[in-house]
Parts: structure tokens; C-alpha cells; sequence
């Protein structure tokens, strides 16, 4: 049995709490989310090891792998997991554990990605797809943006990028920005 | 005529995906769809909002919804991760009495509330399921008899699901082909991953997905791909010469929106459906379209 945390909850217990994670009990260890997985072989702990993991309660050794960030969210393991367990969600909800708790892995570039782009939503109601891509890149790797440069230009010729950005009314703008700050004080789903 | 609240998306609004938004707006007037834009929508958050904050990422989809919900139609996007993010809410609000508490209990800070009545649609369905074959049929004006088409589902119109097609071995897209007039290839892998916004963060990953893809069409005999998702398009398209680059292969497909192959067949300015803003040039797919005579 895993040590409880001083709220007596375990970490089966944090995922269940989340929606999407309810149903990591009912896993019977198959592999059918394994064999369908495009991106299993690039992960640390492919995702029925990773499932078992969190079961055992090895908080740290997921949350701070690079597993859930390789999920591209393909929902094929959704599809055809036999005991109806939406592996896809269960990955959500481990990159939001991670998130929250500042243990996403440094190594890959992902968790950063996604965290500049929940930013930008954030901040604008919005995604301005090249303000993603500079503030990215600037953040993670600015050399990166070199090898780059070849596909902004053909973007930029086939009219591919637009450098004006969609924007709300400001009253809009203040709406979405209050709902959001609830969400966040309400501290998850 | 058939009423629907549209939800564009920021990629067909904005972005990379203009040329979808022109086509599916186009595509909707000749088949006397009307599509009334939500105001003052806002981003659907996507997979990585989701991946930051649970809460906040059913919110951005909620307020979207309920804004919606007043107008009692259902909501119709183009693009594939809008329209799952959209749907889920509904789903996670159904099963959850907690979950559409504080949902509810966040909408309220901007003084709206969400019920989860809104029917969340993705534009192919309305086409082919509201509209039908047979109407999209009686609309073709050009010879598209020589074409030969990939159709790319990717993933998320048809999973997680239960949508309005088979989640891996999906058919719409092949009898809409028919009713256009082109011929529809075999496409085993019409349903698989392209990589979708890894292609950023990791984009060998991507790039290696999308190498399949393209293989998978070009070797079945495919002359462009259709699809119905603005990220897939980027991948296969504008990472084309990436593909190549890092494959040493020579692929030069044009991959088209689906709605950019509708919009040709229906005889539509061509400068109205944005054809000049594949990376891959469509060229010989327009050569092949002919104004001699009806293809069906």
C-alpha cells in the first residue's frame, strides 16, 4: 500500500479526482493501449507500464517522466481499450499533475510548448499561431528557429501566416479572463 | 436552407488554415447552408490547454457553448481538435454532477451558466449526413473523373467518439469523393496519427508519422490527399520538404482540405477557395478538373 499524503490521499486517488482519470482501477494490465500507441517506443515507460506505475503509486517516477508528453492525443488506445478507460485522458490528466506540481520533465520540449500556448490562450482568448512559434522558440531554443527558416519563408509566400491576431471584444476579453481565474482558484476539476 | 451556429476556430480564422475557412464557407452557400458565426467566440484551448489546467480547458470550451446554448442551434466547426474539445464538454458535464458544478460555478464569474444541450458537429457531417450525397451530387459542374484521391481522416473526427463514423476504418469521405465525381484510393492508413502539434516540440517524431502517410498514399496511387483537419494539412503539406529532407524521399503531393475538392467540383472560383495557399503546389490537381461535362 502506498503512504497516504497528509490529506489522506493517495495517488490513485489525486487522478481519480480529476475527470478523465476515474477509470485507472479498472486497468487489467492488456497492453492494448501499448500496441496501438504511435509514439510508445519513443516513451520512457510505454503506457500500460506507466499506468501500472501510477497504480503502485510511483508519484515522482511518472509525473516527472517523458511518457504522457509523446501522447499526441490519437485516441486510437480510447478506441480500443476493452475495459473503456480513455487512456488519452489519463495522459491529460498525468501532464496536468505534472503541471501543477512542477514536475514536468526539463528534457523534452513539449511541457514548455504547451505551456506557452496555454499562455497565449490565456492571455488573448486566442491562438496567434506565429506569436506561438517565436515565443516558443525563444524560450526553449532560439538556434532551433534557424533551421526553420526555409518553411516560414514558404509559408509566408503561400500566405500561410498572418500576423494580425484575432482579438475579442474587450468586454469578452474580460469575461473569458474572469472564468478563467475562477477555474484556476477553484483549483481543478 | 439549414441554420447552424459556426465555429471557425482560430487556424481557419486567422491562421494556417484560411483556405479552409474561404472553402467551407463557399462550400455551405452553394448547398444553401447558412452558417451564423458565433460572436465573440474564443479559443477552443485545445489538447495543450488540457494539459496545463483540467478545469480552465473544459471553461474555454464551456463558455464557447454556452454563448451557444441561447441560440438553441447546433454548433458546426471545420476543424477537428475545436470540434472534440467542444464535444467533450457535453460528455465530462453528462457524467458528472461535480464537474458541471464548478464549471457552472467558473461561467458564473462572467455571468453566464451552461446546461450541456448544444449539439457539437464537425462541417463533413453536415455535409454529407444533413445535406447528403445525393444533393452534393446534383452540384457538380466539373470533371473530376480522372482524379485519384487519398481521403485523411487523421484522428480526431472520428475518435474518441461515438461520432458519425467508424473511429478506424471510416467510409464518409470515400462516398463523398464518389459523389463528386473523382475516385477515391485505398488509404490504409486514412485513420492514423500525423503527429499534431508534436510536430513543434518534437518534430522527428512528427515528421516520421507524416513519412508514413504520405508513402501509404503515393504508394496506393493517390494524386492528392484530402483532409479534414487544419493540423493535418500542415503536417502533410507545409512539412512536406521537411519529410523529404530527413527521408531523402521525393514526394510532391498536393494534400487540399476536403472542402477545397468540393469547391472545385462544385465549379467555384477557384480564387475563392484559396488554392494558392497549399505549399505543395495543386496545379496538376486543377489540370485535371475539367468544365467538359459532368464527371458522374
Amino acid at each position: 500500500m502506498e503512504p497516504k499524503e497528509k490529506t489522506g490521499a493517495t495517488f490513485v486517488d489525486e487522478i481519480c479526482s480529476i475527470p478523465g482519470g476515474e477509470e485507472i482501477r479498472l486497468c487489467i494490465q492488456c497492453g492494448t493501449c501499448t500496441g496501438s500507441c504511435p509514439n510508445a517506443d519513443k516513451m520512457q515507460y510505454a503506457p500500460r507500464q506507466l499506468f501500472a506505475m501510477a497504480r503502485a503509486g510511483m508519484r515522482d517516477e511518472v509525473l516527472s517522466s517523458n511518457s504522457m508528453w509523446y501522447c499526441a492525443s490519437c485516441y486510437l488506445c480510447t478506441v480500443r481499450c476493452p475495459r473503456d478507460i480513455k487512456p488519452t485522458d489519463l495522459m491529460h490528466v498525468l501532464e496536468c499533475l505534472a503541471s501543477r506540481h512542477g514536475l514536468s520533465t526539463k528534457k523534452n520540449k513539449t511541457p514548455a510548448m504547451y505551456e506557452t500556448f496555454s499562455n497565449l490562450v490565456y492571455g488573448t482568448g486566442g491562438m496567434p499561431e506565429m506569436g506561438l512559434m517565436l515565443r516558443y522558440y525563444l524560450k526553449t531554443n532560439p538556434f532551433k528557429a534557424m533551421g526553420m527558416i526555409p518553411t516560414a519563408f514558404a509559408m509566408i509566400r503561400h500566405g500561410r501566416i498572418s500576423l494580425k491576431a484575432r482579438k475579442l471584444k474587450p468586454e469578452a476579453q474580460r469575461q473569458l479572463k474572469a472564468i478563467l481565474d475562477k477555474a484556476k482558484e477553484l483549483g481543478g476539476a | 436552407m439549414k441554420y447552424y451556429t459556426y465555429y471557425p476556430g482560430c487556424s481557419c480564422e486567422e491562421g494556417t488554415a484560411t483556405a479552409y475557412g474561404m472553402s467551407a464557407l463557399a462550400v455551405a452557400k452553394a448547398l444553401d447552408v447558412e452558417l451564423h458565426e458565433l460572436e465573440d467566440w474564443n479559443c477552443c484551448g485545445s489538447s495543450p490547454y488540457n494539459s496545463v489546467d483540467e478545469l480552465g480547458s473544459l471553461c474555454l470550451a464551456a463558455r464557447n457553448l454556452s454563448l451557444a446554448e441561447k441560440k438553441g442551434l447546433d454548433v458546426v466547426t471545420p476543424c477537428s481538435s475545436c470540434y472534440i474539445m467542444l464535444d467533450r464538454v457535453n460528455h465530462h458535464l453528462k457524467e458528472s454532477p461535480k464537474v458541471k458544478a464548478k464549471v457552472n460555478e467558473a461561467l458564473a464569474a462572467g455571468g453566464l451558466e451552461y446546461n450541456g444541450t448544444v449539439k457539437t458537429r464537425h462541417i463533413l457531417d453536415i455535409f454529407v449526413n444533413d445535406v447528403g450525397y445525393d444533393a452534393i451530387k446534383s452540384k457538380v459542374k466539373r470533371n473530376l473523373s480522372e482524379l485519384k484521391v487519398a481521403p485523411y481522416y487523421g484522428c480526431q473526427v472520428v475518435r474518441p467518439g461515438p461520432g458519425f463514423d467508424h473511429p478506424e476504418n471510416p467510409q464518409t469521405m470515400e462516398r463523398l469523393i464518389e459523389s463528386l465525381g473523382a475516385k477515391a484510393t485505398p488509404f490504409p492508413l486514412k485513420a492514423r496519427c500525423c503527429g499534431g502539434s508534436l510536430v513543434i516540440p518534437e518534430e522527428g517524431v512528427a515528421l516520421e508519422l507524416t513519412y508514413k502517410l504520405l508513402e501509404n498514399a503515393v504508394s496506393n496511387g493517390a494524386e492528392c490527399i484530402i483532409t479534414v483537419c487544419p493540423l493535418c494539412q500542415v503536417n502533410l503539406d507545409i512539412y512536406q520538404g521537411k519529410v523529404n529532407k530527413k527521408f531523402k524521399s521525393n514526394f510532391k503531393i498536393p494534400v487540399l482540405f476536403f472542402t477545397q475538392l468540393m469547391g472545385l467540383a462544385f465549379g467555384i472560383d477557384n480564387k475563392a477557395l484559396g488554392f494558392e495557399k497549399c505549399v505543395v503546389s495543386p496545379d496538376k490537381v486543377l489540370a485535371k478538373s475539367s468544365t467538359a461535362g459532368k464527371g458522374v
